[in-house]
């Protein structure tokens, strides 16, 4: 491991701005919608107002995932190579060989661990998949919200499934969805952890300042 | 719709007079357009023209039909327990054919709705209790020898109106549930294109079917309906929004188990699977049996009974969540969330293991 190394700014600030609001926001929601899908905390009091300070914070944090779901969608137009749609979506040549080299490579099949100086071909498609999931939280979400929240601004984003699916059906893959996200949480720590300790390539460190240390062989 | 079809023009009582006869006073008549002014979620300034109208209009003409259903709907009709409004309810309509309640039978009582049908087209109400089995042409529920389809097709196309009564002709209800052995629909799924005011309910509130034609005879038109044919005046809110278990809900007081010191306390019964957050009607206003009380006042959660698909959708009535599709009945969503977090933990240990062991071997080998 001899190879000089280069320092890639990888994520632009919007990228790791929209990261870390989504991450406060995944924590505050799975909290406060667990505890609206099963109260674990009583009152004792008439005066409290748990649930619904619960509520009002868990809907708080939905607009605020909204507004960074949005940038994030914004900068996938905008941003540099590692933040754009084509870094996320896998279509080129390489990156179906870099997807099947990963899946080989969790699969314990391969030594090679997946490498790129942005995104890998498998995280990429993954990212595309909890952005899907993201996008059902939020029009799922409001269209609970939009049974006592009668804007136009709930309506749109969400409202109109009421007429398309039952609501207990919505409230049902709301809930399990949080779950999903969950699980992708842990096992994308994980990764970034396993990778950081095997490439020593920054990876960890990339998402607080933006910067990767990368070989030559890595540039396409 | 005819504005004038209950014009009293042509001689025959009008509700007021109706009414009169039968002993009330005028400030019982007034007292109950005052109540359906409420009901209908007037301000109280309309109460005169209510009464205007019922003074002047012809009692209207009812048919009330009953197909897949278990009456309950006739039940709380009947059941209205002070006289007043048990009185009012039945003299304000002319009801001209009704299984359960009419005198007639057989033949005759068939042709009591022939009579109906032929000599007063365009100028009855239709009520439709029960849902309607289209499977097999209809032969799951008959009526003198006549399917249910074909009589419902018949009495409502010549119908000034129909309302469909209780959730079974509003939506299908139980008789439609999994696996809905005799395919049966509600009036509008029956009848594509018929405008129908659905008044859904396990059973209906009474008051709210008075109030569909007190509205009718009053304005000349039917109340304004949401998407699902409902009328806003009953089925615009929420239970849970006005809930009066509501502030309990806000503040974190939840019954968790029946007969509990919270339940004792009468506080909110979301954790007992109580479906008032998905079910839109106007229970926690009106009640039933009179205002007595109603599923939540009683201690026991709403199950949802007014919405679509409530015998497959709401349940289970004790339990927040549905189950999930493909699992055991005994698997809530929690039970499936909590494995595949183990599932995915465990996935890691065993890779960081694996992959431990297996970059031992490559050091070795490098070496």
């Amino acid at each position: 491991m001899s190879a000089e190394r280069k320092r890639v700014y990888a994520w632009e600030f919007p990228v790791r701005l929209t990261h870390w609001v989504n991450v406060v926001c995944i924590l505050t929601l799975s909290v406060t919608g667990y505890y609206i899908g099963n109260p674990f905390i009583h009152a004792i009091s008439s005066r409290e107002y748990i649930m619904g300070w619960m509520r009002f914070v868990h809907f708080v944090a939905a607009y605020a995932f909204v507004c960074s779901v949005i940038i994030r969608f914004y900068w996938a137009f905008v941003g540099n190579r590692y933040a754009r749609w084509g870094a996320l979506i896998p279509h080129t040549s390489r990156q179906w060989k870099d997807l099947f080299g990963a899946i080989k490579f969790y699969l314990f099949l391969s030594r090679k661990p997946p490498y790129a100086v942005g995104h890998t071909a498998f995280a990429g498609l993954v990212y595309i998949i909890i952005f899907i999931l993201y996008i059902w939280q939020i029009i799922s979400g409001f269209a609970l919200y939009s049974l006592s929240d009668h804007t136009w601004a709930s309506g749109i984003l969400g409202g109109w499934l009421t007429g398309v699916m039952h609501l207990q059906t919505i409230r049902l893959y709301h809930h399990l969805v949080m779950y999903v996200i969950l699980a992708f949480a842990i096992a994308h720590i994980y990764i970034g952890w396993y990778l950081d300790s095997k490439e020593r390539n920054g990876i960890m460190g990339s998402i607080f300042g933006g910067y990767k240390f990368v070989t030559g062989k890595e540039w396409e | 719709m005819g504005r004038g079809a209950f014009h009293d023009d042509s001689g025959g009582e009008t509700v007021y007079e109706t009414l009169r006869n039968r002993g009330l006073t005028r400030r019982d008549f007034l007292t109950f357009c005052t109540m359906m002014a409420a009901t209908l979620a007037l301000p109280a300034s309309f109460a005169p023209r209510i009464a205007e109208a019922l003074e002047k209009k012809k009692k209207p003409t009812v048919v009330w039909l009953e197909f897949q259903d278990c009456a309950g709907n006739t039940e709380a009709l009947l059941r209205a327990s002070a006289p007043t409004v048990k009185e009012l309810v039945l003299d304000i309509l002319n009801v001209e054919y009704h299984e359960t309640i009419m005198a007639a039978a057989g033949h005759q009582a068939e042709k009591s709705l022939e009579d109906v049908v032929k000599n007063l087209k365009g100028q009855y109400i239709t009520i439709v209790e029960g849902s309607i089995p289209l499977k097999d042409g209809g032969v799951y529920c008959c009526v003198g020898g006549r399917a249910a389809i074909d009589i419902v097709k018949e009495v409502c196309s010549g119908a000034l109106a129909t309302i469909a009564v209780g959730t079974c002709a509003a939506y299908g209800g139980i008789p439609a549930a999994a696996p809905n052995p005799t395919g049966a629909v509600g009036v509008s799924d029956a009848i594509p294109g018929l405008k129908v005011v659905n008044l859904p309910g396990c059973p209906v509130n009474v008051e709210n079917i008075t109030a569909t034609i007190v509205h009718f005879l009053t304005f000349g038109s039917l109340p304004s309906l949401d998407k699902l044919g409902r009328p806003l005046f009953a089925y615009g809110k929420r239970i849970h929004d006005n809930c009066e278990r509501r502030a309990h809900f806000d503040a974190g007081q939840f019954v968790r188990q029946w007969g509990d010191e919270g339940h004792r306390q009468g506080w909110c019964l979301y954790e007992m699977g109580c479906k008032g957050p998905e079910t839109f009607k106007n229970c926690p206003r009106i009640k039933y049996n009179e205002g007595t009380s109603w599923p939540v006042g009683a201690g026991h959660g709403c199950i949802g009974c007014a919405e679509p698909a409530f015998w497959d959708k709401m349940a289970p009535f004790y339990r927040r969540l549905p189950q999930p599709p493909g699992f055991g009945v005994e698997k809530t969503a929690d039970k499936v969330g909590a494995g595949l977090a183990a599932v995915t933990g465990a996935a890691i240990v065993a890779h960081g293991i694996g992959r431990v062991i297996a970059g031992g071997k490559k050091e070795k080998t490098e070496e």
